[in-house]
């Protein structure tokens, strides 16, 4: 897919656009991911992050607009780019009548892979993941994190050149999430192309390269994580749990420190990008307080909002 | 229509070997389950009934129901597959979902799983016409041309089923597939009697139903009795089971894609 020894783009959508009856599930976005990069793709639930994923597999139909995918059209090449799709799907779908191993043997077929290949390359994917010992039981029988294992090694049965990660840890325990991350990691560098979706936001920030942040249904930021954390948010955060008088005067401090703040039930949280001796000092005596670099979730609630708004 | 020709059957047999590797594992249950009820009525009807009952057009009346029993073993197998069976797959285990995330489109999803429903009819049909012999039964050579026939009728059944799979909301919604299509197409598409000696208007209702044709063809090929217009019989069976397909692939897009 690569003509000129450029960073093509693997998926380009432009003024995207859906709608459920009335509802404006995405509301015309245009966002590009380039070749190679992990695109994180982020918002509450209900932002229209799974429509546009399910419109480019062709599971939805746009309404308006134009999607593009290794510079082919959707829908009229729909079957030619899903060849080089992967997908993790949000809602496990593995198929629970067949084993481990046919269940991958059985997806490649849907990809016409000869037998014999598909046995070859189902024996490495499983050892990749660490399944090899599980090869001949039953979906039923594997953990959560063994499953999601497996739809990993499923999607990836076809050396697909775009893999599709909707919520690829959800519900996981910390060891197998960092399995998850490991391998992925390795996918990364061997080229392969991510678009990523997760409600984990130190998942996003290790994984990703760019991200874009949807909320119902339009984009409303996108760009290089790290960069738009210190320029959105600022360089540091200070967590502070105090009463309501303590906090109305570190307000005005965090005003004067230009500094920005945000009232929670029990306290304040201030944005900081510089040092600021009064801030600090006027901090101290409040009964609880954290200090702590400015992070991603930061990012994300400011951008979306600290309430629930889903549709 | 662009979406049903550009079908392609290698990846509709990818749907049809999905669940083949399924099935091999249940065959013996699954074979019990086709097979039960159309093998008890040929005992209890057949061996049971047939010693009160004179000849009917010249047949015992164990010779009489036998072929039709195995086109009711098609029909049942065939629509039951394509209902519960493929209603599971479409929504408890996600197959269908998982199906379409890769090049498979759903006109071969829908053929595939119309064609596996078929072959499953099918396979029914034919497990019945060889244990006839068992029974007494010698068919004529002419039972040669009754695979095809069980088959076409795989399909249209099989067909049925998968369009109110696209319909169904829940299991329930089968019982009136169950109870108002197949059950009365069990009992009134002349396996029992002979359609010729009811009343007129009664004949007319019963001629239009999709399995008396079905059973009519399936006794002639059978005993080798065959009577002129058998051929577009056939005809019109064949266009049936391709409009029911066509319309089970158009209801199933309209369900999966949104």
């Amino acid at each position: 897919m690569n003509k000129n020894n450029q960073p093509s783009i693997i998926v380009e959508a432009k003024e995207l656009a859906k709608s459920f009856g009335n509802r404006q599930a995405v509301k015309g976005i245009s966002f590009s991911i380039q070749q190679g990069e992990c695109f994180g793709f982020l918002g509450p639930n209900g932002a229209g992050k799974t429509t546009t994923i399910q419109m480019i597999l062709g599971l939805v139909e746009k309404s308006a607009g134009e999607l593009l995918v290794f510079g082919e059209k959707i829908p009229a090449q729909l079957k030619a780019i899903k060849r080089q799709i992967g997908v993790i799907p949000q809602n496990d779908n593995l198929d629970t009548d067949l084993t481990v191993f046919e269940n991958l043997l059985t997806y490649a077929s849907y990809y016409q892979m000869p037998r014999h290949k598909a046995g070859v390359r189902a024996t490495e994917l499983l050892q990749f993941f660490a399944l090899d010992n599980r090869r001949h039981e039953y979906i039923r029988q594997l953990s959560g994190g063994q499953r999601r294992r497996l739809l990993l090694a499923r999607a990836m049965m076809h050396q697909p050149q775009l893999l599709i990660l909707d919520e690829p840890t959800v519900g996981l325990d910390p060891q197998a999430r960092h399995l998850i991350w490991q391998r992925l990691k390795t996918l990364k560098e061997q080229g392969v192309t991510m678009m990523l979706t997760s409600h984990y936001m130190d998942e996003v920030a290790r994984l990703s390269d760019r991200i874009l942040v949807m909320d119902q249904g339009q984009v409303v930021a996108q760009g290089e994580p790290k960069q738009m954390v210190s320029e959105l948010v600022g360089l540091d955060v200070f967590e502070v749990i105090c009463s309501d008088e303590e906090a109305l005067l570190l307000q005005t401090v965090a005003s004067d420190c230009q500094a920005r703040s945000e009232r929670t039930p029990d306290g304040i949280y201030i944005y900081t990008d510089k040092d600021c001796a009064e801030l600090d000092r006027a901090i101290r005596p409040c009964s609880q307080w954290l200090r702590r670099p400015a992070n991603l979730e930061d990012l994300f609630i400011k951008l979306t909002g600290r309430t629930i708004h889903e549709s | 229509m662009n979406k049903i020709l550009s079908v392609s059957a290698k990846n509709m047999f990818r749907v049809v070997q999905r669940n083949a590797r399924v099935w091999w594992k249940y065959k013996i249950p699954s074979l019990v389950g086709n097979l039960g009820q159309p093998l008890l009525f040929l005992l209890a009807f057949g061996l049971g009934l047939g010693q009160q009952i004179e000849t009917i057009a010249g047949l015992t009346y164990l010779q009489f129901i036998a072929p039709g029993l195995a086109c009711s073993a098609v029909m049942y197998s065939a629509s039951f597959e394509a209902t519960y069976g493929s209603y599971t797959r479409l929504s408890t285990q996600s197959t269908f979902e998982g199906i379409l995330m890769t090049p498979i489109t759903v006109e071969e999803l829908a053929f595939g799983e119309v064609l596996w429903g078929a072959l499953k009819g099918l396979l029914s049909g034919l497990v019945m016409i060889a244990v006839m012999p068992l029974f007494g039964l010698w068919p004529s050579p002419w039972v040669a041309c009754l695979p095809p026939l069980l088959f076409v009728a795989g399909i249209l059944f099989a067909a049925l089923g998968l369009i109110m799979t696209a319909l169904a909301t829940n299991y329930d919604f089968f019982n009136y597939f169950v109870s108002l299509i197949i059950t009365p197409l069990f009992l009134f598409s002349g396996i029992f009697f002979a359609v010729e000696n009811l009343p007129r208007a009664t004949m007319t209702v019963v001629k239009i139903m999709p399995l008396t044709p079905v059973v009519d063809l399936a006794r002639m090929f059978c005993y080798g009795t065959v009577k002129s217009g058998w051929l577009m019989q056939i005809v019109i069976l064949v266009l049936l089971a391709a409009g029911a397909s066509w319309l089970a692939a158009v209801l199933l897009r309209r369900r999966l894609i949104k």
